[in-house]
């Protein structure tokens, strides 16, 4: 079991949700005040440092017109991180490959991140979140096609060492790639990509790569999983599937002070909060299926499930929270429902969670869970077996 | 479905559905990004005086959607074919909003079996200022926001979707979908073809409603003055879809303009 610190690099200082329509896209950067923003990064990093130095992994990612995540260039903060750090792995999650005109160029920034972290990089990709369609002036039809034309064409661009290929698909093109640097791990750093689906999440499985979702909860991560298990099996790789090529993502916050676990807890609830999008930029047309969308125009879509209280986001399984106890209990009880993963992607600040919250939450669960996570799901640990099943045999 | 049946056709790996009914000379309708229309009150009223053929185009209605197909040149490309496998001639050539850009592509090809054109609210050109969309974003508006600009009553005319069924609503969402395929970049134009326009060597009306919100006169306008001898015809009181807010004014318009004098 490997625990990662994911921090969304929010910018808190937003003016009341009454007061814009949509927190993604279109909000203005005015709202944006650079020194503040600046001293923000200076914490994050030295957040991740210190998480690195209580033994944690680092995580982080990439978003686009939204204070929810002011890193729009995930391969630039990962070159920063690989030399402020030392030893802890370092998953960009993700490349966001369907809004990317340019896969060769992804290609080329992973491998010179791996350079310039001697080894340490991890490589994920995401579809993308539709709200960034727009901004990207990403077409929104086809988007699963092309984040798997390009993650084939970017792992082909990794491990071809022998002089230029040509790529000529349905939707990139590219004449002679040759790049240079390669990567430093061989015959390539470990791959990861987000999906929603099952049947996304086969496809991950039979290519092997580790499937990662976030924020599913009791309901649609147990579906995820079993979908990249099935994938896994059905591609031949074997009848177990071992728990480090699932990576769960959600929000934790966990002290030794029950009132001060609970208090954090709320602070990250924020991210939820003030997530205000309208259906426009939710749901872009060709983006979800057809099914879907027809879905959405009778009830409304909705991305993420709403957690308004820390107790409700506990029961839906996108929040561990309370005293170290607590959360191994509610862990433990999260893993058995989705049949078991091997990374837990720790969302550990948001919003308004100050500096001094954020590494006591780190360390509390570096020292007090950590330790017992790993004793209680080893990597040798194997993904899919229920306790109801097991029980029978 | 009124006066016109249902069919389908095949042209390469397209499998097109078309409605076709009516006589007289025969009209090509070619609809816009809302979706076919072949049931509304206006084809009736065309079938009474032409013989009437309205393809769904790929993606849209019950048309299948290959892979390759992306762009509306695609679809000029499908119908110069598909009216070359009907065998019409003296086609009175009428298309609407993405339909119009459609028609627009297809008689920049070729203009050998088209008589007339009426580009009715048509998209597909680019003649504002660099830093302006010259047709609004309807993809980043709310729907009730897009209908205001759409027609000029929109309580008229939106459809209340606790009233369509679950097939309606699948359509709907195919047809936006594939809409937003083929008009998403460049947003909703070519930007060869104000540069191909002056090819057009047949009869042209430019249709507006004076109430359209996403097709502004001045762009009709130019659409008009790109095409060699083109009419800009205003029609007052209504919005973006003539032939649906009055059938009957759009129907005069278009006969009167088939009958003109060349």
């Amino acid at each position: 079991m490997k625990i990662w610190h994911f921090s969304e690099t929010a910018y808190p200082f937003l003016p009341d949700p009454g007061g814009y329509e949509s927190v993604r896209v279109d909000l203005p950067n005015r709202y944006y005040d650079p020194e503040k923003g600046a001293a923000l990064f200076d914490r994050f990093i030295e957040e991740w440092r210190i998480a690195e130095a209580e033994g944690l992994e680092i995580m982080l990612n990439e978003h686009h017109q939204t204070p929810t995540c002011v890193d729009p260039a995930g391969p630039l903060l990962l070159t920063a991180l690989a030399r402020v750090t030392k030893t802890a792995r370092l998953l960009i999650l993700g490349n966001p490959v369907a809004n990317r005109r340019q896969p060769v160029r992804v290609a080329e920034e992973m491998a010179f991140a791996d350079i310039l972290s001697h080894g340490r990089i991890e490589i994920g990709f995401v579809r993308g979140v539709p709200y960034e369609i727009s901004p990207a002036n990403s077409n929104p039809v086809y988007t699963n096609e092309r984040q798997w034309e390009a993650i084939d064409l970017i792992l082909k661009a990794l491990t071809s060492h022998d002089g230029p290929f040509s790529h000529e698909g349905r939707f990139f093109h590219a004449r002679r790639v040759n790049i240079w640097p390669r990567p430093y791990q061989q015959p390539h750093p470990p791959i990861w990509v987000s999906t929603t689906s099952g049947d996304g999440a086969a496809r991950v499985g039979a290519r092997g790569y580790i499937q990662a979702t976030f924020l599913t909860g009791y309901g649609a991560t147990r579906p995820v999983f079993e979908g990249y298990r099935r994938g896994w099996r059905e591609a031949g790789r074997g009848q177990d599937v071992p728990i480090d090529r699932l990576a769960y993502a959600a929000f934790a916050f966990c002290s030794p002070d029950e009132a001060r676990a609970r208090e954090g807890a709320e602070k990250l609830l924020w991210h939820i909060a003030i997530n205000k999008i309208p259906a426009h930029y939710q749901n872009p047309p060709g983006y979800n299926t057809v099914e879907a969308s027809a879905r959405g125009v009778k009830r409304g879509l909705g991305r993420f499930p709403k957690a308004p209280t820390v107790d409700a986001a506990v029961e839906q399984g996108i929040m561990f929270a309370g005293t170290p106890a607590q959360v191994l209990e509610q862990f433990d009880k999260f893993y058995d429902a989705v049949g078991g993963f091997g990374h837990l992607l720790v969302a550990g600040q948001s919003g308004f969670l100050s500096h001094e919250d954020t590494v006591h939450g780190i360390r509390t669960m570096a020292r007090e869970v950590y330790p017992r996570l790993k004793e209680r799901y080893p990597g040798t640990a194997i993904s899919g077996q229920f306790r109801e099943a097991v029980a029978a045999q | 479905m009124g006066a016109l049946r249902r069919d389908t056709t095949k042209l390469g790996d397209v499998e097109l559905e078309l409605f076709e009914g009516g006589s007289g000379p025969s009209l090509l309708f070619l609809h816009g990004g809302g979706g076919p229309v072949a049931g509304a009150p206006f084809m009736d009223r065309l079938a009474a005086k032409f013989h009437v053929i309205a393809p769904s185009h790929p993606g849209f209605g019950g048309s299948n959607l290959p892979l390759w197909i992306d762009s509306i040149d695609d679809f000029a490309h499908i119908y110069l074919e598909l009216i070359r496998l009907l065998d019409l001639k003296n086609l009175l050539l009428v298309g609407h909003s993405i339909g119009g850009w459609t028609a627009a592509e297809m008689a920049t090809k070729t203009t050998d079996r088209i008589d007339r054109i009426v580009l009715a609210a048509p998209v597909g050109i680019k003649i504002g200022p660099v830093d302006r969309l010259d047709i609004p974003d309807i993809f980043a508006m709310p729907d009730a926001e897009v209908d205001r600009l759409r027609y000029a009553e929109p309580d008229k005319w939106r459809p209340d979707p606790t009233k369509l069924t679950d097939a309606d609503l699948l359509t709907a969402a195919r047809n936006r979908q594939t809409l937003a395929l083929v008009t998403w970049e460049p947003y909703m134009h070519n930007p060869k073809l104000k540069h191909r326009l002056y090819r057009i060597d047949r009869p042209t009306l430019v249709l507006r409603g004076a109430k359209d919100g996403l097709v502004s006169h001045d762009y009709a306008a130019a659409y008009a003055g790109l095409i060699s001898g083109a009419r800009l015809e205003t029609i007052p009181d209504i919005g973006h879809v003539p032939h649906i807010e009055h059938a009957e004014r759009f129907v005069e318009v278009v006969e009167r303009f088939a009958g003109g004098p060349r």
